[in-house]
């Protein structure tokens, strides 16, 4: 296959980026997406060229830390999948790729494709835990949680942290990120205690770091690679609510 | 040097009761004084930093990644054992150690693994109590399932997420415990040395990524908690960026590397399609509860699937070891796929694969029920390759997966450096020649949590009446210079060749002599191949950019000049080993049937190799079994 890679090209944080062309030729439909700018980064080294800086590192779609835009989408032209899962036979030979970073203001540019998103850590630190240390807990089966509780909490708890939901919404909002990691604590009887503190927490941390606000366009959940949904940031919303009058 | 384990008195059950009695403790006011360098954030590294701040030390914890979310005990798929006998199906903390050690074919302490069992228990607790959804009963109660090596049902898990789960549970401790500053997180920082003063850790020189300044940190006490090493292959099952280069590091400043050569090599991964291809995607164990593993009986055989008849088929692992079958462990199962690879009965476009078919799970228990076990799994397949499970076998093969050598470490899990632990997948202690499956969560958790805050106090207590070493001395200014000079070595050769490249020289030389089979020939010329490749390396490598910035292409060269020279270390320790043992399979000790010779008489023993100017010299923690008598590990 020949693609055309156009990539954004970014020195520093401080420095004006730009779109730059990249002919590749030489790729195979097997290929992964990642692998293919893997091979265009062999070519520019030994064309003495500074390299590509892009992120990975698990490469099965677990991990949440590789993140790019493509052709206009978050995570490329599928839905529910990242990057890594993405390989060159979605592509057509020929085609002009176009590679960007994640686009929001709580996620600034660190280099190339790769951005900051400490933001996402900020907002775990406000309460997305449950306070028990280490040598307290008591016997596990002594917690009956039924499979429907359970199931739901995992749905919930699935998210990988990859910043999908924050690139792809127009607002920039944090909100389908947030709210799962609150339902998937809140919803489990462990995380009732502090359930309220963790919504108001949690969400203001969210406000704090530049994130804009949720207009339910539903576009973060086509392309979260774990497939949650935004009844979640519903669910959050009422436990804000609930938390508002009894916190 | 004579290696000391310092095993404590008693019988099994008693030992770390007796450990934690005569342990030196440290009261609360003078623990906020003793300082602790966690590097790695994989499940027994966050649980470590979180326990020990817990605890009141000042933790700085390190991590090469954007966040410590992404550390690749994320990635495990299948589950935790632990003996809860929830199942009422006869196992205990006694069996659990004995099937460990067994599978572990008798090359790990007693005492080690009997501890692993019997903190297993107590550590399901701790994780329901963190949040964790484990899968459950419509009753409420938690689930088990099987996995490999194991007649019992003691795994635990959440769907196909366990370690994802998990590690998310310890990320969130640990951010817990940012909040209460009593730790400092360093994403984004690779350590790149360590620093020893007056034969104790100290500290370590470390690369901040985004700006690639160089900068030290100095501490009462560091642990290395940095995963496994098996991107020694290149591909593995492992994430991009896990390296061995903290290990290296550490034992080139005197820690001595334990059975470097014990390398599991998973049955159940994706098969490598082109040469391009820059990782090996695991589908978890857990899938062999139900699926069926098979090739065909023709060699060569170009039928699809679907349309070879039964009588066809050759269920090659229900055919060699009945009692287990399918489940049989992951050592066992991946070199029975290889012997039908190798004897041209494999399947695929590069005829490196077998067939792993849900057919009669689905006929049994329906869609629905396979769905719900392994319903991500199944997506995730579909997304790689395209192809839908559920309609068609799967296509697996094996791949590099855990490194059960490491840093040897004591009782204590302490290194032969005072002062440096190791823990999780980066020590060797309790899984011998051979890891069982959902043992690798659990190893790690409970070095972190539980085994590492119990043991640290003892060495720390004596640490207290010293002075802390500051960065300022002269150990920390030839550590940081020599770690310049390996930077600025590196960027000054302009050669010819990428990275990329001596990284496949090197993972084709170890996959093809030192992963599922290996003898004499193979490996010596192995070990003249992989010095070639350094030499190569070093002259004509091709690094492009700078020192002092963000620079992935020179993160990359740093950590494949470690693996180049432990790949030798790997090379020699299996040379060394005359016999088989667990995934150590030497061709010229096998018995009629193929299966592994082991050599009691000889190599009962923990071989550790000590650096010494660019040689290794070994030293044997010879292994005494005083409470199981050791068997032939026969799963037939």
């Amino acid at each position: 296959m020949k693609i055309t890679f156009r990539i954004w090209r970014q020195v520093s944080p401080n420095e004006k980026g730009e779109f730059k062309n990249y002919e590749v030729k030489d790729l195979t439909e097997d290929m992964s997406f990642l692998e293919a700018l893997d091979h265009l980064n062999e070519i520019l080294v030994l064309k003495n060229e500074k390299v590509i800086a892009f992120e990975y590192d698990c490469r099965e779609g677990i991990c949440g830390q590789c993140g790019i835009f493509i052709n206009g989408r978050a995570h490329g032209p599928h839905q529910n999948m990242t990057t890594c899962q993405l390989h060159m036979r979605s592509f057509q030979d020929g085609e002009t790729i176009v590679v960007e970073p994640w686009r929001a203001k709580a996620f600034p540019i660190i280099k190339d494709l790769i951005v900051d998103r400490s933001a996402f850590d900020r907002i775990i630190e406000q309460g997305a835990y449950i306070s028990a240390k280490t040598g307290t807990a008591p016997e596990a089966n002594s917690i009956l949680i039924g499979k429907d509780v359970s199931d739901k909490a995992m749905d919930a708890a699935a998210c990988i942290g990859c910043g999908a939901c924050v690139a792809t919404c127009k607002n920039s909002s944090a909100a389908l990120f947030t709210s799962a990691k609150i339902n998937h604590l809140n919803s489990l009887p462990q995380g009732h205690p502090e359930q309220h503190s963790r919504v108001l927490d949690m969400t203001a941390q969210m406000a704090e770091e530049g994130f804009g606000y949720c207009s339910y366009t539903g576009a973060c959940e086509v392309e979260c690679p774990e497939g949650i949904s935004i009844i979640n940031i519903a669910e959050m919303n009422a436990r804000y609510m609930k938390a508002r009058f009894f916190g | 040097m004579s290696l000391d384990a310092k095993i404590p008195e008693g019988n099994l059950e008693e030992k770390w009761r007796n450990y934690q009695i005569n342990s030196e403790l440290i009261n609360p006011a003078n623990k906020k004084k003793l300082h602790v360098i966690v590097v790695g954030t994989g499940l027994s590294g966050a649980g470590a930093a979180a326990t020990l701040a817990e605890l009141g030390y000042d933790v700085q914890c390190f991590c090469y990644q954007d966040s410590a979310r992404r550390a690749h005990s994320v990635a495990a798929q299948g589950g935790i054992n632990a003996a809860k006998n929830y199942q009422h199906d006869g196992d205990s903390v006694w069996r659990m150690f004995y099937d460990t050690l067994k599978g572990g074919d008798f090359r790990s302490r007693e005492a080690n693994t009997y501890r692993l069992a019997e903190l297993s228990a107590p550590l399901i607790d701790h994780f329901t109590q963190q949040g964790v959804p484990f899968a459950r009963e419509y009753g409420g109660v938690l689930v088990n399932r099987s996995f490999g090596g194991v007649q019992v049902q003691r795994t635990f898990y959440a769907r196909g997420q366990t370690g994802q789960q998990l590690l998310l549970a310890a990320y969130s401790q640990l951010y817990k415990m940012v909040r209460t500053k009593k730790v400092t997180m360093f994403p984004r920082t690779e350590m790149l040395d360590l620093v020893v003063v007056d034969g104790k850790a100290k500290g370590i020189i470390a690369r901040d990524l985004v700006s690639g300044a160089i900068k030290r940190f100095a501490a009462d006490a560091v642990v290395l908690a940095t995963g496994g090493y098996s991107r020694v292959f290149r591909l593995s099952t492992l994430a991009i960026g896990c390296n061995g280069s903290a290990l290296w590091r550490a034992h080139k400043r005197g820690a001595l590397f334990a059975a470097p050569s014990f390398t599991q090599i998973h049955p159940t991964a994706l098969p490598q399609s082109s040469e391009a291809q820059s990782k090996l995607t695991l589908m978890s164990e857990s899938l062999r509860n139900d699926g069926r593993i098979w090739v065909p009986k023709i060699r060569e055989d170009t039928r699809k699937a679907n349309d070879i008849p039964e009588d066809e088929r050759d269920y090659y692992l229900e055919r060699r070891y009945p009692s287990f079958g399918n489940l049989a462990p992951r050592d066992i199962a991946s070199r029975a796929a290889k012997e039908r690879i190798d004897a041209g009965f494999g399947i695929g476009k590069l005829k490196n694969a077998v067939y792993l078919d849900f057919k009669n799970a689905i006929e049994k228990f329906g869609v629905e029920t396979i769905k719900d076990r392994y319903g991500n799994l199944f997506k995730m397949y579909k997304k790689i390759t395209g192809v839908d499970a559920y309609q068609e076998p799967m296509q697996i093969s094996p791949a590099a997966h855990f490194s059960m050598g490491g840093l040897w470490v004591d009782y204590e899990l302490m290194t032969t450096i005072e002062g440096l632990y190791a823990i999780g997948e980066c020590n060797f202690s309790d899984h011998g020649a051979n890891r069982l499956g959902a043992n690798s969560l659990l190893q790690a958790s409970v070095d972190g949590y539980f085994i590492l805050p119990n043991t640290i106090n003892n060495y720390l207590a004596s640490e207290l009446k010293n002075e802390q070493v500051s960065t300022e001395h002269p150990e920390f200014a030839k550590a940081e210079k020599e770690v310049m000079e390996n930077i600025n070595r590196v960027l000054s050769i302009n050669g010819t060749k990428t990275v990329d490249h001596f990284h496949r020289e090197l993972g084709k030389v170890m996959w093809q002599e030192c992963a599922m089979s290996r003898n004499k020939k193979g490996l010596e010329k192995a070990i003249q191949q992989i010095k070639t490749i350094r030499e190569e390396f070093w002259s004509d490598v091709k690094v492009t950019g700078h020192a002092n910035e963000m620079n992935t292409e020179l993160e990359k060269a740093l950590r494949l000049a470690d693996f180049i020279e432990l790949g030798i270390l790997m090379c020699t320790d299996a040379l060394q080993r005359n016999e088989s043992c667990g995934a150590h399979f030497r061709e010229e000790f096998q018995t009629e049937d193929g299966e592994a010779l082991r050599m009691d008489e000889n190599y009962s023993y923990v071989s550790a190799w000590e650096f010494m100017d660019g040689e290794f010299k070994l030293h044997k923690e010879e292994l005494t079994f005083e409470f199981v008598q050791p068997s032939i590990r026969s799963y037939k």
